[in-house]
């Protein structure tokens, strides 16, 4: 930090109360022009709360926020805290019924709209960052993904003094977060501040100049990136707790895939390659139009105990076929097969029955009811079994049910009968796997089951994951584009644009080739992207 | 995400928690957490009887107003005149939670029990001359309020139209039928066994109120504790979660519809019996719709599904039905009756807020 004056921003002993919990204790935070300062921290440290603060959503209890040392604008005061910080928010803040362009340019058109010039605008924009998506479109019809590039768009064009990225690569591929690294550096050496928050601790080395650590609501490391290690880092956000071993990128602590896989084999009594029989899961000439991504003759088939890998770029079906064989989608053709049965298309609670379990992508639209409490949506799936001949059935019996599957995941509440809505992004991941976890499925669908979640709980989830396909013998198919899901497979095959492209068998898994496999084709596919956009 | 700062515990997750508490993992910081716990009940407990300082209110205004109002005749009275409109609370309380709407109970309270009637008298009495059984008369009853909501049910769930239009486009063909197939006459002389539920007493206490009673307290038990019940506050507050979870959503959505139908049915046969007739002006010409949605969210119950309850719906019911005799005995003049009715309702949902909490707003 080399300017001398008062900082662009400033946070100065701020305290956050919600009810019980002390959100934010005592938080001093400076940002100068031209700085890029990660902020980094697990889940349910702070850093939302701070996010709310900095962009006048929510007021302090106490402390100060500043401008160039001015005091901030009152909370609320939406255009004139815009006119110094812009916000791309975690979660899609985006008005489903309006198109593309109306949303990149909400609350900030004329008096008169000219819908020639804002659509014009919005395209220039996309074609510029390389965006694929129309400006037309109804964002109701767009994908997670797609909705979060439209709130970069929208950040991008406000041109404020700074810009605060939460979780901004989440949702983005490769390429696209190149595009944007690029484009945070532009910003950045035109004087732009860029405050940058990010469970990936790799990006936050490549991007940052100065990192901050949030734990518990309190700031306890503020250093220039180039003087931590990666361990530095971790140690500092995670306290005194144990981190698990996947959260370095080894393999996880429950067996490895390979002893597991062969342990598997030895119970089937056959090798997993090789009989179909035993296959719980057979996926065959799979096809479906989804706006998801489309699939086209996609077959596989996961043997007992074994943790099958679907990756890809977005657009290329990886949670198509997630959706599809959990039930929660239809298909255009092919068929599932649960040990040789075909489950019926389409019906989620006939597959749960069948025995297929169900991680969704997005928690917040599927994954839990958020004022319903953590016992109650943990249990969810086994309502019929906890409930006797008449229906009935207790809480007390519901939340002893929960109990050892959520304390198993070292799930984080005040009680069984907390609602799901008042717990951080990785607990809430966590009910929504007890759920899952709790029907003894035969088979996990898996979608991205560690998005938005801090390094601690990823790596206990993978766990998790591991441990129930291991001792149960479940099969997983795991669907996710987050390369760093995979190391719990046996086996991954990458999806390009619908077809199944290649298979990986032997792990560890090279990362570079995996990130080849899945983009092998993509640069014939951006080119027809952009072709059919022009 | 920012914590909802106001707890909101629903019914079933509240409580003293059981020994399965203690296993469920606790924040560091134990005490917080604990203290956090305690309050969580204590405010869930608050939130469900937060109408009854109103309602001691209305009892005080009530005596002042006349020295009748506290006599055991009057409250008789007020219970057998409440209980019709709390049956069909219950059921619109049931649709609401499930995220749904239903305008056509009024019409359901009016018709089912003009066509069992219009089955059983004879054609003297603008009958249909069949002179059916009474008994069947009100199998018939009940079968009549079940196809209107399973009709209700399929177009709205199945059919995927529009809750709101459907349910007021049934209204309005429900209430034609009602005047159509008597010519716009009133049925009289209903049999005894007809009118033995609107109109009979156990010594001082109206049976009507009994049944009314009995139907909140099970419907109260089976939203706490019975997997269905569960399921529909699942439906309500999530749809695609519950589904995720294996819920059979529709179906559960098309039980509510015809469980909320035949309870208004069961109203429209109380308010015939304390009425001793079916008029062509029950239901929908008295317009109880308002009193009934009134009723629901002035308990607590949401519009947007997920959230309510029976104690909160009760009292709803409760205060409608205080309002209503305090404004007779106050011989407020008939021409501004209904003006004044209208008033007071609108003050008790703004008052229900006030005291409900965040759980009753709506959303910014």
């Amino acid at each position: 930090m080399t300017s001398s004056g008062p900082p662009l921003v400033g946070l100065r002993g701020v305290d956050k109360r919600f009810g019980s919990t002390l959100a934010l204790h005592g938080v001093d935070l400076s940002l100068t022009a031209g700085q890029c300062l990660g902020l980094v921290g697990r889940n349910g440290a702070g850093k939302s709360t701070v996010v709310s603060i900095l962009s006048g959503l929510i007021s302090p209890d106490s402390g100060s926020v500043s401008f160039e040392g001015a005091p901030a604008p009152r909370v609320g005061d939406v255009s004139r805290w815009r006119e110094w910080i812009a916000t791309v928010f975690q979660h899609s803040m985006v008005v489903p019924d309006l198109s593309v362009a109306e949303n990149v340019f909400l609350g900030s058109t004329d008096r008169f709209v000219s819908w020639r010039e804002m659509r014009a605008r919005t395209r220039d924009i996309m074609r510029e960052w390389g965006f694929d998506i129309p400006a037309e479109a109804r964002c109701r019809d767009l994908a997670v993904e797609q909705l979060q590039i439209v709130e970069i768009a929208r950040a991008l064009t406000r041109g404020a003094r700074c810009v605060l990225l939460d979780e901004p690569t989440a949702a983005l591929e490769r390429d696209a977060v190149r595009r944007l690294f690029a484009r945070v550096r532009q910003m950045v050496d035109g004087g732009v501040a860029v405050l940058y928050i990010s469970h990936h601790l790799e990006e936050v080395f490549e991007i940052c100049q100065d990192v901050a650590v949030l734990r518990d609501g309190e700031l306890v490391l503020t250093a220039p990136a180039a003087s931590l290690s990666k361990d530095d880092l971790v140690a500092a956000m995670v306290g005194g707790v144990q981190v698990s071993a996947a959260a370095h990128g080894h393999q996880p602590a429950s067996g490895g895939p390979a002893a597991r896989r062969a342990e598997a084999a030895d119970q089937a009594g056959a090798s997993p390659a090789g009989n179909g029989d035993a296959a719980i899961l057979r996926v065959e000439d799979l096809s479906a139009s989804s706006p998801r991504g489309r699939l086209s003759g996609v077959s596989l088939q996961v043997m007992p105990g074994e943790i099958v890998g679907v990756t890809g770029l977005l657009s290329a079906g990886v949670a198509t076929i997630g959706r599809v064989v959990a039930g929660a989608e239809g298909q255009s053709g092919g068929k599932v097969l649960l040990h040789g049965k075909v489950v019926e298309p389409g019906r989620r609670a006939a597959a749960q029955r069948a025995g297929i379990g169900y991680i969704p992508e997005d928690r917040r639209s599927e994954g839990f009811v958020a004022h319903l409490g953590v016992a109650e949506n943990a249990t969810m799936t086994i309502a019929d079994r906890l409930s006797d001949s008449l229906g009935l059935m207790r809480p007390r019996r519901r939340a002893a049910a929960a109990a050892p599957i959520t304390t198993a995941l070292s799930l984080v509440s005040s009680g069984p009968g907390q609602p799901v809505q008042e717990l951080s992004g990785g607990n809430q991941q966590k009910v929504t796997v007890a759920r899952t976890l709790a029907h003894d499925p035969r088979l996990i669908v898996a979608i991205t089951p560690t998005r938005g979640v801090d390094v601690a709980s990823k790596a206990l989830l993978l766990d998790a994951l591991a441990g129930v396909a291991d001792r149960t013998g479940a099969g997983v198919l795991l669907c996710s584009d987050e390369l760093s899901d995979l190391v719990i497979c046996d086996r991954v095959i990458v999806l390009v644009r619908g077809e199944a492209f290649t298979e990986f068998t032997e792990p560890p898994f090279d990362r570079d080739e995996l990130i080849l496999a899945t983009e092998g084709l993509s640069s014939t596919a951006e080119a027809g992207a952009e072709e059919a956009a022009q | 995400m920012i914590p909802n700062p106001t707890p909101d515990a629903p019914p079933g997750a509240a409580g003293p928690p059981g020994p399965g508490a203690a296993a469920v993992a606790v924040a560091p910081g134990g005490g917080a957490a604990v203290l956090a716990r305690l309050r969580g009940v204590n405010v869930s407990l608050l939130r469900e009887v937060a109408l009854l300082p109103v309602l001691v209110i209305l009892l005080i205004v009530g005596t002042i107003v006349s020295p009748v109002f506290l006599t055991v005749s009057n409250i008789a009275g007020i219970g057998q005149q409440i209980s019709a409109l709390g049956v069909v609370v219950v059921g619109e309380s049931l649709i609401l939670m499930i995220g749904g709407m239903d305008l056509s109970l009024e019409s359901t309270y009016g018709l089912a029990p003009m066509v069992a009637a219009w089955l059983i008298l004879p054609v003297a009495a603008y009958g249909s001359g069949t002179q059916l059984n009474p008994f069947l008369g009100l199998l018939i009853l009940f079968a009549v309020g079940a196809a209107i909501g399973f009709v209700n049910g399929l177009l709205i769930v199945k059919g995927r139209l529009n809750g709101f239009i459907v349910t007021l486009g049934m209204t309005i063909v429900l209430a034609g039928l009602q005047n159509g197939i008597v010519k716009a006459q009133s049925l009289f002389n209903l049999p005894r066994a007809f009118g033995y539920l609107g109109s009979a007493y156990f010594g001082q206490v109206p049976v009507s109120f009994v049944v009314a009673g009995l139907i909140f307290v099970l419907v109260g038990l089976f939203l706490r504790y019975h997997k269905t019940g569960r399921a529909i506050y699942a439906v309500g507050g999530n749809p695609a979660a519950a589904r995720a979870a294996g819920i059979k959503v529709e179906r559960i959505k098309i039980g509510v519809y015809v469980a909320g139908s035949m309870l208004a049915a069961l109203g429209g046969l109380m308010e015939a019996g304390r009425v001793s007739a079916v008029t062509g002006q029950q239901g929908y010409g008295e317009g109880i719709i308002f009193s009934v949605f009134a009723a629901a969210v002035i308990g607590g119950v949401s519009l947007k599904g997920g959230r309510g309850n029976m104690i909160g719906a009760a009292s709803g019911v409760i205060l409608l039905g205080f309002v209503q005799d305090i404004l007779d005995l106050a011989n407020v003049s008939n021409y501004w009756i209904e003006a004044i009715d209208g008033g007071v309702i609108l003050f008790a949902l703004f008052l229900a807020r006030i005291v409900g909490g965040e759980s009753t707003a709506e959303e910014k």
